[in-house]
């Protein structure tokens, strides 16, 4: 599998030659630097290890460092491993001409935290009629019988922390690569809010 | 200037005409039928502008046998082929909905003296 690790930085429109129009998502993706390989012999299986985003050597701790210094890479701020690739070196830059336009994408990242909500908008419930007397607006209602079962079913829908939580987006078609400002262009959306840490990975 | 901004600026046209609301347009737009390209003409009123960078667009309102009929474009639509002011309205709105309620002679804008 091949993956890089970006930033998400917003969204805009390409125009495509027949006059259509296709909204995509900017990721600056990488450049990555691979700092360790696991093997199978050393470690029971394939990966690799890579870093991203230069930060400064005071806000790493020692061990972090150490690993780094090791590696031979500047100071990083978010590593990541890599299950199943094996053809690159230690100390290799990974960057987008690893993906290529009209390929199909998966991005990670972590969702807009929308703090805690009801049922109608963190599950889509109806609502009740606004007014003419009615007393149901925006309550869950019945979450499940009475003295048999006496509980609430593991997984009942009811209100709670809404978004901030890891998500994946699939099937996203790659438009195009600038491979100077490392950037990559998709269609569609993907999880996070504007700079926030994204992961791009082949289908 | 941020790296979308910048993706942005690659795809704006810069052969067109300044215009606002209020103002009488012919739009040029290429329509493709089968496979042979021809250019339809859409004059009317421009009612509003809206957006910004690449993802402007303008909406044109015309009196089609007594219908109201609106279009909305991207200003930056490589299908439009060119864009041709004929007046410009004197208006004190940059969104002239109320075009909408009015017909007849009230749905006439005035022209502006230059």
């Amino acid at each position: 599998m091949k993956a890089l690790l970006g930033t998400k930085l917003g969204m805009t429109q390409v125009f495509n030659p027949d006059g259509t129009v296709t909204p995509v998502t900017v990721i600056q993706a990488g450049p990555c630097v691979i700092t360790q390989k696991k093997t199978a012999g050393s470690d029971g299986y394939e990966a690799i290890q890579i870093a991203y985003g230069d930060v400064k050597a005071k806000r790493l701790n020692r061990p972090l460092l150490g690993h780094l210094k090791k590696a031979g890479v500047s100071p990083k701020r978010h590593l990541m491993e890599v299950p199943g690739e094996t053809g690159a070196a230690v100390g290799e830059v990974l960057d987008v001409s690893l993906f290529e336009a009209g390929e199909l994408v998966k991005v990670s990242g972590v969702t807009k935290g929308k703090g805690f909500q009801g049922v109608v908008k963190r599950h889509g419930f109806g609502g009740g009629p606004g007014g003419h007397g009615a007393h149901f607006h925006r309550a869950p209602g019945s979450i499940g019988a009475s003295a048999d079962p006496s509980r609430v079913y593991p997984g009942t829908r009811l209100p709670g922390q809404m978004g901030a939580k890891h998500a994946t987006q699939r099937g996203l078609t790659v438009v195009s690569t600038d491979t100077e400002r490392n950037l990559l262009l998709l269609k569609g959306s993907v999880p996070g809010s504007k700079g926030s840490l994204v992961v791009v990975r082949g289908q | 200037m941020t790296v979308i901004d910048l993706l942005e600026q690659q795809q704006l046209r810069s052969d067109l005409p300044l215009f606002k609301a209020g103002d009488t347009l012919r739009v040029h737009f290429k329509v493709v039928e089968g496979t042979r390209e021809r250019i339809q003409v859409f004059q009317g009123f421009c009612i509003k502008r809206q957006g910004s960078g690449v993802r402007e667009t303008f909406t044109v309102r015309k009196q089609s046998f007594g219908v109201g009929v609106e279009r909305t474009f991207p200003l930056h639509s490589p299908k439009i082929d060119k864009i041709e002011v004929t007046a410009i309205g004197d208006v004190s709105r940059a969104k002239l909905y109320y075009l909408r309620q009015k017909i007849g002679k009230k749905a006439r804008i005035k022209e502006k003296r230059v």
